[in-house]
């Protein structure tokens, strides 16, 4: 093939790239699966066999996902690899970072190996996360330093925190000295057995039991004290909390290596939007109060929150229609975290759009020293290009996912995903 | 499929008129001349808990107006083998039922159903949610006895945080313009508890409460719920329990109400749960004639 055919062009857009602090309307050309040069819009005429006019459009870093559940291998009644990514492809992402709670857990290398197979048929970039516990049984640590040879970019216990101190000062400082992020999800679980949703008003109307935000924000402390004590990097995943957001606003302010993500859901609904028992809003984290939601929008404005990450958790029909207690708790959101997010923290909020392209390239490259989330010259060619003006309305029924568990189906949005690109190749386009 | 089923699945979806409706209807109920007003209609009774008074009156409520009725319990069915409740629903609907009345231990299963099955759901009971019919049975007691629901102050004794019972009460209640005062430990009647309704209060002293009451509602005490708190069984009688001394707190006129069933020693007095206040017989026999007047409701409403 000669360099003509691999190139693409992509003019009249607006680039944002946080990772160079550019805004401004230029033409972007990608060659040989790299970026290859930004010129004035117009310089760059004719110079490529394909072009993408992004004009009146935002052209991005390719978007990452710090947390995604593809649950393969073992649940691929779920998900596969294969729909999980071209969902992400339809929701701008061009890196997703799939969660260990597989069937059987991924502690391996030969399963971390296995997930990035090009059998797999991924659409878009694959990162495993591999367990920081062997079974994830919170016992012993797994092989850190072979995993991450394999290609794991952190490690997690995910859905099963690691309570124990030793274990949890271990992993941490087995992290810190192979500079391997440790991702937390932080559930005192000794304090939630039996709850479905958030402690509040609504749980005592519903008669659920609810968790209290102490049981994420105790175990947020532990571990940032933890961190302090081993120098490690512990990631924070879906952050919920008020009380959780202050003490990684505090750990910031001491230079402590904290950071955190946060999901649509989370800066969006609340737990009243629980209804009359609607398990589409049944997460964990779950939903929590107007006051939790509001202290989530200020660490998004204020800079204490790293990234956007959507913890799109599929599960079929009958593992979510069931009674409420007994339902898998989470949605799918690789779809609709783009939309949500111009739509509630942009045209809301008034965040300005630089922000949220920060929170969905630069800003997850940076915590997993990923490649990527960067438009720079020679930088990968992954791109996403999005029309933060564009209405439309999501329907489920045209997902690429497997499942069809989200309560944003029939929601109308400003703001859509036109194009993304993965190493200079065009994976969707609206 | 009946577009328009009518359910009962909590006392917070019930307007002012319909419970009125409900109630009225109810007293022109006489269980001995009944009206076949569900006659050809067949009622499956999916009971995924233990039930002797709610069953059994919903039971002789549906054979008194006619109705065939259909027991489904959880060990003597499909339920056992792993059958989802929609598709119990499902089923049972296929097979020929017009109402459904469920009971089940999990907060929200009558909701679940209702989404999905199309014929009129009756909540009989769910988890620590609600328990309408309980609530409309005590409405119709207190009726009987009071001018009117609105200005009364209600006392609601006990384990609120685990009582379905106290829930839909206290939002029927509210509805109304009643008083409601939740009463117990701190453990078994969290702040939070008033929230659930305008009017409502949580309150940890027993005699405050008791003061003024025009009804004063007892609610079981499950001794295996009190192990894990703060309060031991010889406290809790020795502050919550209602005695005839307590009750001169109350007016004079107050009636004494228990869901049952009672423990006898513990949450009441037996001089109380005996005496001439008491209205817990009352309570039983006017479950049956709720049950009539509830059933006849929404069928009216499926047809």
């Amino acid at each position: 093939m000669s360099a003509k055919t691999n190139t693409l062009l992509i003019t009249g857009g607006r680039v944002i790239d946080p990772s160079s602090g550019m805004d401004r309307d230029m033409d972007v050309l990608l060659r040989e699966g790299r970026v290859a040069e930004l010129a004035a819009p117009g310089v760059l005429k004719a110079s490529a066999r394909e072009t993408i006019d992004a004009k009146g459009r935002i052209v991005a870093p390719g978007f990452i996902d710090l947390h995604v559940h593809l649950r393969e291998p073992g649940q691929s009644h779920k998900e596969t690899i294969a729909t999980g990514t071209a969902a992400a492809a339809a929701g701008g992402f061009t890196a997703v970072c799939a969660m260990p709670n597989t069937s059987p857990v991924n502690d391996s290398v030969q399963i971390t190996r296995w997930m990035q197979a090009p059998e797999r048929g991924a659409v878009v970039r694959l990162f495993p996360i591999a367990a920081a516990t062997v079974g994830s049984l919170g016992e012993r640590l797994t092989d850190f330093a072979a995993l991450e040879q394999a290609g794991a970019v952190a490690v997690s216990d995910d859905g099963k925190p690691i309570l124990e101190d030793a274990i949890m000062r271990d992993a941490l400082r087995e992290g810190a000295r192979l500079n391997l992020p440790v991702v937390q999800h932080a559930e005192d679980s000794h304090r939630t057995a039996g709850c479905s949703m958030n402690l509040g008003p609504t749980s005592f109307r519903l008669g659920l039991r609810g968790m209290p935000n102490a049981a994420e924000s105790d175990i947020v402390r532990r571990d940032i004290a933890l961190a302090r004590e081993t120098g490690a990097h512990i990631h924070v995943a879906h952050i919920s909390t008020a009380e959780a957001m202050e003490a990684v606003r505090q750990a910031k302010k001491a230079r402590i290596r904290a950071t955190t993500e946060i999901t649509p859901h989370h800066f969006t609904l609340i737990d009243e939007n629980v209804g009359e028992f609607d398990t589409h809003y049944k997460m964990n984290p779950p939903l929590r109060s107007v006051a939790d939601r509001d202290a989530m929008i200020a660490g998004i404005v204020d800079g204490t929150v790293d990234a956007i990450a959507t913890d799109h958790a599929p599960h079929a029909f009958h593992e979510k229609q069931v009674e409420f207690e007994r339902a898998s708790m989470g949605i799918i959101g690789l779809e609709t975290a783009l939309p949500i997010a111009v739509t509630v923290l942009h045209h809301h909020f008034q965040l300005p759009l630089w922000r949220i392209v920060e929170l969905l390239s630069s800003g997850p490259a940076r915590v997993f020293s990923l490649q990527g989330g960067t438009l720079a010259p020679g930088a990968l060619a992954n791109v996403t290009i999005f029309d933060p003006k564009k209405k439309w309305t999501y329907d489920l029924s045209q997902s690429r996912s497997k499942s069809r568990n989200t309560p944003y189906d029939g929601w109308s949005f400003t703001g859509k995903v036109i194009a993304t690109i993965v190493a200079g190749t065009v994976v969707y386009s609206d | 499929m009946k577009a328009h089923a009518r359910s009962i699945l909590g006392t917070d979806q019930l307007t002012v008129p319909e419970i009125e409706s409900i109630l009225k209807l109810a007293r022109r109920m006489d269980p001995k001349r009944p009206p076949q007003l569900l006659r050809g209609r067949r009622v499956v009774l999916l009971f995924y808990e233990p039930s002797t008074r709610t069953r059994t009156s919903f039971e002789f409520a549906a054979k008194a107006l006619g109705g065939t009725t259909a027991l489904i319990t959880a060990a003597s069915s499909s339920i056992e083998k792993g059958e989802s409740l929609i598709d119990t629903g499902w089923t049972v609907t296929s097979l020929g039922a017009d109402v459904i009345v469920i009971r089940h231990p999990n907060s929200g299963a009558p909701y679940l159903l209702s989404r999905f099955v199309p014929v009129p759901i009756v909540n009989a009971g769910d988890g620590l949610h609600q328990h309408p019919s309980q609530a409309l049975l005590d409405a119709l007691t207190i009726t009987h006895h009071k001018a009117g629901l609105k200005g009364l102050r209600v006392v609601i004794v006990g384990d609120v945080f685990h009582s379905r019972v106290a829930r839909s009460n206290a939002l029927l209640l509210s509805k109304f313009g009643a008083e409601v005062i939740f009463c117990g430990p701190p453990d078994l009647v969290p702040d939070v508890a008033a929230t659930i309704a305008p009017g409502v209060m949580a309150c940890h002293n027993l005699d405050a409460a008791l003061r003024g009451a025009d009804v004063v509602m007892s609610l079981r005490i499950q001794k295996e719920r009190l192990s894990g708190h703060h309060i031991s069984l010889d406290d809790y009688i020795a502050e919550f329990q209602i005695t005839p001394h307590r009750m001169k707190l109350a007016k004079p006129d107050a009636i004494v109400m228990h869901p049952g069933p009672i423990v006898r020693g513990l949450e009441l007095a037996n001089e109380v749960a005996d005496g001439p206040q008491s209205r817990v017989h009352e309570q039983v026999a006017n479950g049956v004639k709720i049950r009539m007047a509830i059933l006849s409701t929404v069928m009216k409403g499926a047809r």
